[in-house]
């Protein structure tokens, strides 16, 4: 037994040193590894030995975890997230907003930081974008709240959607992507877990190379080091100006 | 006159050159193309979406639509646009076909719709759109227990042969011609669809559906060459 957890040790060891793996694309029903040692995390099942893939993406073996990141797909709301929404319908006790996820989105009155009296439309009316985040899933209905700090109503500024795949690497590690691009450009940016960005600056040329940005960081997604590569296409922009 | 030689000078258990690329269509979730050398076919796929009418909500597992057609100049005579009672049929057995693989408990309450389209025809249309909407679905990012690879096995005469294309299915020498087109799911080799034209003695469907499951395994590789290329490209 011990010898075994020894095996096992020294094998997850190698794989986290051992020349950093090339993540592989991994197909639904293709076996991803074999071994009971394994563990199987998103997207992922296990059928006797094997750890087998269930959807498309790329296999990612980090430790014993096994998983695929997807690469397509839809957003799957989750409680915590933080998603920028368009508001759908006005109910007597609160807001339908469009999530761009399968299913419809619940923002009760109760759930607002303001006394709120009468006509709901006042507050926020249908058009409207809000950046709320989410409280609860249940039985596939989501509930919203605008409760905290930088959540609420986004005025002016610019909308772009991505592939809400894409969202952690705009984001970057502890948020060091995000946090260049709005240094680079002075804009303020929101990016909701469902792939919807809000970008608000003072000037237009500003928002403008900061949607370039994130689109730059959405579409070259699968490239190693992207951060440098961000600090280059600033660069060059910079240069291309003067 | 038995039928000694296939027309095109393939072998018998030879498939057409095949083709497949995924991701073609960029405003949908998934796409793709897939070719068995005159005939390709795309499919594009849309969703998890909300399911109108509600009515056909199933607040268990989602659903599955699938819509297939053919393009009015892909056969050499123009079809008239629109659903026939024949796109209808291939529309329900692709759907019968691909639901097995596709896990449908995890989106209760919407729908995947898959369009299936024929760009050009020169038979097996049908098999060709079903690899593509396999490919498409799996291109979608949605949860797929396994893939599904579909090819068309027939007899002409006294001869099982694999793939047909037109003028093989308008055979009319001697027992004439029966056209089977298969589906195989790619992992427990089940299969998720089978049609049959004509007349076959039993014995010989089931030397039709063995050599029908070897060419299915090549159509899986060319598949998951497709979907593989997906990360080269990138």
């Amino acid at each position: 037994m011990i010898a075994e957890k020894k095996i096992i040790k020294q094998k997850v060891d190698e794989e986290r040193e051992g020349k950093k793996k090339k993540r592989e694309i991994a197909i639904p029903g293709e076996k991803i590894v074999s071994g009971k040692e394994y563990l199987p995390g998103d997207g992922t099942v296990r059928e006797k030995d094997d750890i087998v893939a269930r959807r498309f993406g790329l296999a990612d073996i980090s430790g014993r975890l096994v998983k695929v990141i997807p690469l397509s797909g839809i957003y799957m709301p989750r409680v915590g997230n933080i998603v920028i929404g368009r508001v759908e319908d006005v109910t007597f006790n609160g807001w339908i907003l469009d999530l761009k996820s399968p299913y419809s989105s619940f923002l009760s009155v109760s759930e607002c930081p303001r006394y709120i009296k009468g006509d709901l439309t006042e507050y926020y009316d249908i058009g409207d974008v809000l950046a709320c985040k989410v409280v609860s899933v249940k039985h596939k209905s989501i509930d919203l709240t605008i409760k905290d700090r930088g959540l609420g109503k986004l005025d002016k500024g610019l909308i772009i959607h991505i592939n809400s795949n894409k969202v952690p690497r705009v984001i970057g590690r502890e948020g060091s992507m995000i946090k260049m691009i709005k240094d680079e450009t002075g804009c303020e940016i929101t990016v909701g877990q469902n792939g919807v960005v809000w970008i608000s600056g003072s000037k237009v040329e500003d928002e403008l190379k900061a949607k370039e940005a994130v689109l730059f960081v959405a579409n070259k997604s699968y490239i190693e080091g992207l951060t440098d590569k961000v600090k280059k296409f600033f660069e060059g922009k910079r240069g291309g100006k003067k | 006159m038995a039928y000694t030689k296939r027309i095109d000078g393939r072998k018998f258990n030879e498939t057409r050159k095949m083709e497949a690329k995924v991701n073609i269509i960029k405003n949908a979730d998934g796409s793709a193309l897939f070719r068995f050398g005159d005939t390709i076919a795309i499919a594009a796929v849309y969703g998890p979406k909300p399911l109108h009418p509600q009515h056909l909500r199933n607040p268990e597992k989602g659903l599955l639509r699938c819509n297939y057609d053919m393009i009015s100049f892909s056969v050499s005579e123009r079809k008239r646009p629109g659903p026939t009672r024949r796109s209808q049929e291939i529309s329900k057995v692709s759907e019968w076909a691909l639901t097995p693989i596709v896990e449908l408990e995890k989106y209760p309450n919407t729908v995947i719709d898959v369009h299936i389209i024929v760009l050009q025809a020169n038979a097996s249309t049908r098999c060709a759109g079903i690899n593509a909407a396999a490919l498409a679905l799996a291109n979608a990012g949605i949860p797929m227990k396994q893939l599904v690879s579909s090819v068309s096995v027939g007899k002409i005469d006294k001869k099982v042969v694999v793939d047909l294309i037109k003028e093989e299915e308008d055979y009319r020498e001697g027992e004439g011609s029966t056209d089977i087109p298969l589906a195989f799911l790619s992992k427990s080799g089940e299969i998720s669809l089978l049609q049959l034209d004509g007349k076959i003695r039993p014995k010989e469907l089931d030397e039709a559906i063995k050599i029908g499951r070897e060419a299915s395994k090549e159509v899986y590789e060319i598949q998951k060459r497709a979907l593989k290329a997906v990360g080269e490209e990138k």
